[in-house]
């Protein structure tokens, strides 16, 4: 009960850190921090195949993706970014005020739902559910990797000259 | 069987990818043969066709799909709308290598669009949706000029905050029912006494659809994305595409997973009055053709949620009608648009003027667009909108009626501003030598156009048997 | 229960991030973390009801999706940076509502 409290701790202060850090870069890491606090969270729920693909790509690739697209773009002097913390410092301070004011009154006089939950399933596992009852869901996302790679090879093709 | 249809665009998008030579020359030949097959294929009167058939294929897959007579309206208008897409495409695009890959994802889109207008597990709607929007987002940025990259950012970060609260929406039916399949779930709802959860589960999943549609409070992207796509996608995007991702997945899930509660009647009716008026409004203030084009898919949706919000069967029958009618007469204004910007390289219409002599297919088609829109019987549009009116009228919502008389004079207002300005008028001197834009978008054009009188003489004849065969839908 | 109140904190993080950030990087990063709070909240649900299996499937297509919007996102962003010389949303404005 303390370590599920103390990770979903955790996982806050970690996606806090990573919109209110000032640098891109360090925000990106924050992303890849806070995907792996949930994949422990995960692991402790007994998630174990859904938090390896969280770990390998929310927490691998996707950080990289954004520090790719960072570096390809940093438009930023030192200068530029110490005068602009100070702007976003402004922006963003109300955020933990907020978060704490709505923790406490959720935890005080969160509603209580009475809903009946369902039968557990019977002894299926992920494995078979995926590949046996969601196939549409598979089948839907092989589809979508293949619109990835022609939005890939449209978006990302050598710009001509003329434009 | 009717995985098919998923089954074959996808296919067809491998096998045009193949490394074999001459085959990309087929694409555009292959994706209309397709299109016009989607359409034939909605008149396929047998019924096994359209039911869960577990073993379709062997018992290697199993696709849980399914189709009714809403389905059908709108997969009969995803074959249409991609038909005049990829006809516009060939005056628009060029570039035969962009040209190629323009279609591919067309025909991705359609895979996806049809993915969910049979599904029937809201999982499955949730995935096939996102083909459908990351498609839309590629075509959006395909020029990548700075409008249309910005207006593809504007949709991706508004549609993204949207599929999260479908997916929180999900989440929570998962948790009450132990499943995503429509039917289960209805089941169990109807069981439950309104829980907090369940009451929060089916508000994030209709403001999610709210914003995916497009409505008044939520419209922000819309006419952004809408202006600065390419001709062909803008046709295909405003024709179908929102209508399916906002307003088909709306109707299927309070028809097939929640019901109608007086509560969200009373929603449906706020929003879709709001963007009824206000988008006919804005859009009467409009100097960009497609800009305004865009405002008035907007009211015309808030006319398709003023339908469904009546609740009743005639009122469902009424949206699914304006559905098809609005992607018949949209996708022949957006064409039209096409065409006047493809011939001046302009699209503000305060330039324009008297182009009706040097356009005039053009002029004609656009004339019939703009009246069935503004449902001047005995077009098309006129139909669908009594359909409508008369709904609200007999649920007892009668100034919710009033209110979309009101919006069709609105809208008959914008229209007639728009033909003065761009066709009739005073012409501009520096447009003197303009003619008429080639045959690939004036051929879709004239079949829209076709289309809308045809369907406008034959509505109140089949407008019985329409309407009945949208009683089944309740009663699964 | 608990998990539940820290997905709406994490929602609050991502609303809030998209909506207050004036860079393109930034409001992409509030939707991911919008999208760790609904797998957490997917996860949550599966484990609360009993059907871990299921919602396990679901999150993996749900990572699956993630994956290419961001990547076509990225590609846009990237685009719009060559013209912009620039992230900053202010410039972005350019289309009016």
């Amino acid at each position: 009960m303390f370590l599920d409290l103390l990770s979903l701790i955790l996982l806050v202060s970690a996606a806090l850190w990573t919109v209110m850090t000032r640098s891109l870069l360090r925000s990106a890491i924050g992303l890849a921090l806070t995907s792996a606090v949930l994949t422990v969270i995960m692991f402790k729920m007994e998630a174990n195949l859904a938090a390896v693909f969280e770990l390998s790509v929310c927490a691998g690739l996707i950080p990289v993706l954004f520090v790719s697209v960072v570096s390809l773009t940093q438009p930023y002097t030192h200068q530029e970014i110490l005068e602009r913390m100070k702007s976003m410092f402004a922006r963003f301070r109300l955020l933990p005020v907020i978060l704490i004011g709505v923790g406490l009154i959720l935890v005080l006089l969160g509603p209580h739902s009475q809903v009946q939950l369902p039968l557990p399933e019977s002894g299926e596992n992920t494995r078979f559910i995926l590949w046996h009852l969601r196939q549409l869901d598979l089948l839907g996302q092989v589809i979508i990797l293949l619109g990835g790679v022609f939005g890939v090879a449209v978006l990302f093709k050598e710009r001509k000259k003329s434009a | 069987m009717s995985a098919l249809l998923i089954l074959v665009p996808f296919f067809s998008v491998l096998i045009l990818n193949l490394p074999l030579k001459g085959i990309r020359k087929l694409a555009f030949g292959g994706a209309i043969c397709l299109s016009l097959l989607q359409m034939a294929a909605v008149f396929i009167p047998d019924a096994a066709f359209w039911k869960i058939n577990p073993h379709a294929f062997g018992s290697i897959f199993s696709f849980e799909l399914s189709a009714d007579s809403l389905s059908k309206v709108i997969l009969f208008c995803i074959g249409l709308v991609s038909f005049s897409a990829l006809f516009a495409t060939r005056q628009t695009l060029k570039d035969s290598a962009g040209r190629f890959n323009f279609i591919n994802i067309i025909l991705i889109a359609v895979a996806g669009m049809n993915g969910v207008a049979l599904a029937q597990d809201i999982f499955s709607l949730y995935i096939y949706l996102e083909i459908t929007a990351i498609s839309s987002f590629i075509l959006i940025a395909f020029n990548r000029d700075i409008l249309g990259l910005e207006g593809a950012f504007k949709y991706i970060l508004l549609s993204g905050v949207a599929t999260v609260l479908m997916l929180a929406g999900i989440a929570l039916f998962m948790l009450i029912a132990g499943s995503t399949s429509f039917a289960v779930i209805h089941a169990v709802l109807l069981n439950h006494n309104k829980d907090f959860l369940i009451s929060l589960g089916i508000g994030l999943f209709i403001v999610a659809l709210f914003i995916k549609s497009g409505l008044m409070p939520f419209h922000g992207w819309l006419p952004d994305a809408y202006t600065a796509a390419p001709a062909a996608a803008s046709v295909l995007l405003a024709g179908v595409v929102t209508k399916i991702a906002g307003v088909y997945v709306l109707i299927r899930i309070l028809v097939s997973v929640i019901s109608f509660s007086p509560a969200i009647k009373s929603i449906l009716l706020l929003v879709g009055a709001l963007s009824a008026i206000l988008a006919a409004i804005a859009a009467l203030t409009q100097s960009d053709f497609k800009r305004m084009l865009s405002y008035s898919s907007i009211s015309q949706v808030g006319y398709i949620i003023l339908g469904v919000g009546s609740g009743s069967v005639l009122g469902i029958a009424g949206a699914a009608l304006h559905i098809f009618n609005h992607a018949a007469f949209k996708s022949l204004l957006f064409l039209n648009s096409a065409a006047v910007e493809c011939q001046l390289g302009s699209r503000d219409i305060e330039e324009m003027g008297g182009l009706a002599k040097q356009m005039p297919v053009t002029s004609l088609t656009s004339i019939i667009g703009s009246l069935s829109c503004a449902g001047i019987p005995p077009l098309a549009g006129f139909w669908s909108k009594l359909v409508i009116v008369i709904a609200l009228w007999m649920a007892g919502f009668r100034a919710y009626a009033v209110i979309a008389v009101l919006g069709s004079i609105l809208t008959l207002t914008y229209f007639l501003i728009l033909q003065r300005k761009v066709f009739f008028g005073k012409p501009n001197a520096e447009f003197k030598d303009i003619k008429e834009a080639g045959f690939s978008l004036t051929f879709p054009a004239l079949i829209l156009a076709a289309l809308i009188i045809g369907a406008g003489i034959f509505t109140p004849f089949i407008l019985n048997r329409f309407i009945l065969s949208f009683n089944s839908i309740f009663g699964g | 229960m608990l998990s539940a109140i820290f997905v709406v904190l994490l929602f609050i993080i991502g609303i809030y991030c998209i909506m207050a950030s004036y860079n393109l990087v930034r409001a992409l990063i509030g939707l991911e973390i919008l999208i760790k709070a609904v797998t957490l909240l997917i996860i949550a649900a599966g484990a609360k009801s009993g059907h871990l299996h299921l919602a396990q499937a679901l999150v993996i297509t749900v990572i699956v999706v993630e994956v290419v919007m961001i990547t076509v996102a990225v590609g846009v962003v990237v685009g719009i940076h060559i013209y912009n010389n620039s992230l900053d949303v202010r410039k972005v404005r350019r289309l009016k509502g």
